[in-house]
């Protein structure tokens, strides 16, 4: 059983006891405990089952590699799937769930699973699933969703709880990684004057040092940690930061740290997470190495474990795995778990090294401790079960035959060490592989590449190669030397701390065990724990010509799961490779990706959620808007009423009688949001004849004009009326989303085609307050206004005539009346000042009162374009759209030479007679058609789907007419009036609609020009 | 997330300051061009393995177009230079020159060659 020994645990504090709940059942751990350690000393050696196979599956590592031990954590709005025990640390009230099992983690129905795992092999769901192909949508898909995938997925209606942030920070070097490497390299970096950032990814430092042993300058490795880091807090120019993870290395420099500050102290208030945003000079990356497991059959059974995690655990946190351990290995480093055993009081029962010459000085300290050593031996297998209980030994160098089978509780495994590459590789780091570890490891020379060409990434101590204590030290000592250097500060030569520890035999490399391993123990060896990858399926996937390693990852999966395959890639690449004939660097490695480790979505969103997740702009009017019943609607970054709601109107009722009071009597409505901007100079007239497909540079002052914007390709990109407000100067009125992309647009083309050119474009959106006066009684109100002020501007139609613009006085507000009409109304769009908008909206509102004036939304805006044909961009445009397609080639000016779009028309598909074109669309029975509807054609494609022959772009119910009305693009549209076509719906419904005029409100205009 | 610096303002701007403009120093073909000049001058765009002349915006900050000569493999960045030119200037092509010899990008290379 695994238990608590009575000693040990260098990281836990017995006197602290704390209690937390696992699958409901109470359990007490320690301060300090990690939620793994706190498990195992509650003898709970099955964590989870397995991704695919429902496997039983127990802790294997003891930090961020850890492949099995995930959990779910916490509940309601706290709620987190798919979390390490091993990276957990343990605090009162925890509440832990294993998952991935149904009913329970002891009795799984879907356990039967790995009674077919002949034939769940790789490729599976691929061979299996593609026919027949209805079958995926309704049975496969939904079957494979719910017995694969991971944890269960929070509730979509519950809101994170927690809150995060985003740090910036910019250091001359970025250590990441505390263990000795890493305190060794920032120290040395440090004493150039350097500007250092140390991240260490756990809540304690030093690393694997404190618990491997060995001496530095004399001490012991916890006490050469303690000083140099009370060293480093003494330094002004160097910050540390523990429980914060080096999540990955961009291009330039650029670097995430990951930093979990309340997971352990849940209730301390301030961010759960916090996401450093770090721009370094240069990047020292002391991120040690990760063992590797052995691959022998039931490698995966709990109570299998890593050596050293075997260690961790006994040494930190004062527990054991199992009273009778075998350790198996293929290098000299395991001895050590199996010496910290011995010392704790477990039995080591046999040590199984695969090399036929053992290993050095710690296999005699072994030796002399009376456990026994067997050398070219391997295991055989692991008898399956929910934990270890049987372990059967034989020859390295055979199939398996000759069995000794002993009893044991708990395996150590170490299939050596492979250095954590991943921070080097993020940003184009090259390795190499170094055939004496049978590791791949960075290659100095061939770094990532900074702005200068010169190399930003430095990897230094376990992460650079070098394994022994001394080694390690002198590595890092020099990494942060040359790092200080290469950030511009002179270095200074710091001697490495002396590390001295026992000499190490050379590992020898063990890809399976053993080595001829027949199919019925490949086919139980597993590679990767998470993803259910096993020997034989990397063989078969080879067999089956997948020779790239990147193929070979997608086909059995190797590798993709949350732990990336931390654990598992190297020895499944040295199968790969076995099985191409090939060697492991031909093979190579698939690529690493940042994160290194998971890290959570709101630490990516940092204080970007709620009201902040987007600033909102609001017009001068926005207040009055939302205490009138304003029922917002995004438009870009704004926001507009779509109508103003009365108490107990529904939306559709508050639309049709804005619809109708505009018509009838007067409509206001807040076009403050409309794009303005100013064009000026001399050649801006010039400028203008490009930017628009109508003449802009003949416009006379005083007068507006309805232009189009078209891309160099021809589509249509914006429209609006433009102003010419003086000699040099244009008010070009661009859509409401479109101001701040129009006024980039313009500046491309000045900067960098027209140069020469001398003209200035503002945006001045924001600076005018815009409202338009809309129906019969508009020009009554705004003479009454006059009236009261005493005098004002000439408002009528002599003074004043439809598509001219005057500047002056109304109400006592300077402003600009632009007598435009997007309503087929009596109409003035009045700017004034954006700080007097709110006061001159409420003037004409109380103005308003005696010829029934009533604010309309944007619901309305639309109803009433589309009641006269008016096009809307977005709607009647998506980016394929051409001003012919619409009908507007009298807004193409063929008097100019050129203009942006106007070579892209003459491309054949572009002059296509076949092209869709707009029309009307009024449905036989006065319904309203669904938005998007295609219309049917005759036949069918070469798909087999039946032809389409046209499309609704605008459909709204019309107050005015008391009928649904639409608009759409229809081929050959114009030349089909009265055909009615069919439009079937998403309900299951067919509409049809006979094609009519677009124009179904005062055709002749006679309203708007009075 | 590329560090480019503004050749106006000098701010050595990140990433997300800058809006990507695509290939740089292109031709405008309008009308009278025909049909193959036309459709070149709209898709036709180089993707090289090696030294690159793209047009950015310093969008969140000064709002200026310009050029940035760079390696698409190693990020390595030779320079930038303002977009008001209708080819790289000698310095910035001798700075390529020097690191990556006998470079050619469309009409432009190493001169020493």
């Amino acid at each position: 059983m695994s238990t608590r020994l009575a000693k040990q645990g260098r990281l836990i504090d017995r006197s602290k006891q704390i209690d937390f709940t696992f699958n409901v059942k109470r359990m007490t751990g320690f301060a300090g405990d990690s939620l793994a350690s706190a498990l195992l000393a509650n003898d709970q050696m099955m964590m989870g089952r397995s991704f695919k196979y429902h496997r039983p599956r127990g802790v294997v590592a003891s930090g961020a590699e850890e492949p099995n031990a995930l959990m779910q954590l916490g509940t309601g709005d706290r709620y987190e799937p798919n979390q390490r025990a091993t990276t957990t640390e343990l605090f009162s009230g925890l509440t832990a769930a294993s998952q991935n099992h149904w009913p329970s983690l002891e009795f799984d129905v879907l356990a039967i699973n790995n009674k077919l795992t002949r034939f769940l092999t790789a490729g599976f769901y691929y061979k299996m699933f593609i026919h027949p192909r209805p079958f995926w949508k309704h049975v496969y898909e939904p079957i494979i969703r719910k017995s694969a995938g991971l944890g269960a997925a929070p509730d979509a209606e519950l809101k994170d709880a927690d809150t995060y942030e985003h740090f910036y920070f910019f250091a001359d070097v970025l250590v990441v990684g505390g263990g000795v490497a890493g305190l060794q390299a920032a120290k040395a970096a440090a004493a150039s004057g350097a500007k250092v950032l140390v991240l260490e990814q756990n809540a304690h430092w030093g690393g694997r040092a404190p618990v491997d042993g060995g001496t530095i300058d004399g001490d012991t490795p916890e006490a050469w940690v303690q000083n140099t880091l009370a060293e480093l807090r003494g330094m002004d120019n160097v910050t540390l930061r523990d429980r914060c993870m080096g999540a990955g290395v961009y291009d330039h420099g650029y670097a995430l740290g990951y930093e979990r500050l309340t997971d352990h102290a849940p209730g301390q208030g301030g961010p759960r997470h916090r996401l450093w945003r770090i721009r370094a000079k240069q990047i020292v990356t002391a991120t040690g190495a990760i063992e590797r497991p052995l691959s022998f059959a039931g490698n995966d059974v709990p109570g299998v474990m890593l050596a050293a995690a075997m260690r961790d655990y006994v040494v930190n946190w004062g527990v054991t795995p199992g009273q009778k351990v075998v350790v198996a290995t293929n290098n000299d480093d395991a001895y050590r778990t199996a010496l910290a055993l011995h010392d704790a009081g477990v039995e080591v029962v046999r040590v199984v090294d695969a090399r036929d010459t053992g290993g050095g000085p710690l296999m005699e300290m072994v030796r002399e401790k009376g456990i026994r050593v067997e050398l070219g031996r391997a295991i055989a297998r692991v008898k399956d079960g929910p934990r270890v209980t049987r372990v059967a030994i034989c020859a390295q160098n055979g199939e398996g035959g000759a069995q000794e089978e002993i009893e044991a509780d708990a395996v150590a495994m170490s299939g050596g060490w492979s250095p954590v590459v991943h921070l080097w590789s993020h940003c184009g780091g090259k390795l190499i592989w170094d055939k004496d570890h049978a590791f791949f490891r960075p290659d100095a020379p061939r770094p990532p590449l900074g702005d200068t060409g010169e190399g930003f990434v430095i990897a230094a101590g376990a992460a650079n190669g070098p394994l022994g204590l001394g080694a390690v030290l002198q590595d890092a000592a020099a990494a942060g030397t040359r790092a200080a250097e290469a950030a511009g500060f002179a270095p200074q030569t710091v001697a490495a701390s002396a590390g001295v520890a026992e000499d190490e035999s050379p590992m020898q490399p063990v890809w399976l065990m053993p080595a001829k391993a027949d199919i019925t123990l490949r086919m139980k060896t597993w590679l990767d724990y998470q993803n259910d990858v096993k020997v034989s399926d990397v063989q078969q996937a080879a067999r089956e010509g997948f020779e790239s390693v990147e193929h070979t990852k997608r086909y059995t999966t190797l590798g993709m799961a949350t732990d990336q395959g931390k654990l598992s890639n190297i020895n499944g690449l040295a199968i790969l490779a076995d099985s191409l004939g090939a060697e492991i660097p031909q093979v190579g490695t698939t690529t690493f990706r940042p994160p290194y480790h998971p890290i959570s979505m709101g630490a990516i969103g940092g204080e970007a959620r709620g009201e902040i997740f987007q600033p909102v702009r609001k017009t001068p009017i926005y207040d009055w808007n939302d205490a009138n019943g304003a029922d917002w609607e995004p438009v870009g970054q704004w926001r507009r009423p779509f109508a103003y709601l009365r108490s107990g109107e529904s939306r559709h009722e508050a639309v049709s009688r804005e619809v109708k009071n505009t018509r009838e009597n007067l409509g206001v409505l807040d076009a403050s949001t409309l794009g303005k901007i100013i064009v000026k100079g001399p050649d801006a007239g010039r400028f203008l004849d490009m930017m628009y497909t109508n003449m802009m540079s003949t416009l006379k002052v005083g007068k507006c004009r309805y232009g189009l914007m078209c891309s160099e390709n021809g589509f249509l990109m914006d429209d609006g009326v433009v102003a010419r407000i003086d000699d040099d100067t244009w008010l070009c009125h661009t859509t409401t989303g479109g101001a701040e992309r129009i006024h980039g647009h313009m500046e491309e083309w000045l900067q960098c085609e027209w140069w020469d050119w001398k003209v200035y474009v503002a945006n001045v959106t924001e600076q005018y307050a815009q409202i338009a006066g809309v129906g019969p009684n508009a020009r009554k109100v705004l003479e009454k206004l006059n009236t009261q002020a005493g005098g004002g501007m000439d408002l009528s139609k002599e003074a004043l005539p439809f598509m001219d613009w005057r500047a002056g006085q109304i109400g006592g507000f300077d402003a600009r009346a632009f007598r435009i009409s997007f309503s087929g109304e009596l109409s003035y769009e009045i700017a004034v000042a954006a700080s007097e908008g709110q006061a001159f909206w409420d003037a004409l509102m109380a103005a308003g009162q005696e010829f029934g004036v009533m604010p309309y939304g944007t619901e309305t805006l639309h109803i009433l374009r589309a009641e006269k044909g008016f096009i809307m961009i977005g709607d009647e445009t998506d980016g394929t759209v051409i001003p012919q397609d619409l009908g507007l080639n009298w807004a193409l000016s063929k008097k100019k030479d050129d203009y942006l779009g106007k070579r892209a028309h003459l491309r054949s598909h572009m002059a296509d007679p076949d092209r869709w074109q707009l029309v009307g669309l009024e449905t036989t029975d006065g319904s309203v058609l669904p938005d998007g509807a295609y219309a049917l054609g005759n036949g069918i494609n070469a798909n087999g789907q039946k032809n389409m022959i046209g499309r609704v772009t605008s459909t709204y119910y019309s107050a005015t007419l008391e009928r649904g009305i639409a608009m759409g693009l229809v081929k050959h549209g114009p030349k089909r009036m009265g055909e009615v076509l069919e439009f079937p719906g998403t309900d299951g419904k067919v509409y049809t609609a006979r094609i009519i005029d677009a124009v179904v409100y005062d055709k002749e205009g006679e309203k708007q020009n009075v | 997330m590329l560090i480019l610096e503004c050749p106006y303002c000098g701010v050595k701007a990140e990433e997300t300051e800058l809006s990507a403009g695509g290939e740089a120093h292109l031709t405008r073909f309008g009308p009278g061009s025909d049909d193959d000049q036309f459709h070149d001058y709209l898709f036709m765009r180089e993707n090289p393995k090696g030294v690159h002349f793209e047009r950015w915006r310093h969008a969140n900050g000064c709002g200026k177009w310009f050029h940035a000569a760079r390696c698409t493999t190693s990020l390595e960045v030779f320079g930038t230079y303002a977009a008001q030119t209708t080819e790289p200037p000698q310095e910035i092509k001798d700075k390529i020159t020097a690191k990556r010899p006998g470079w050619s990008w469309r009409e432009f290379s190493d001169a020493s060659e």
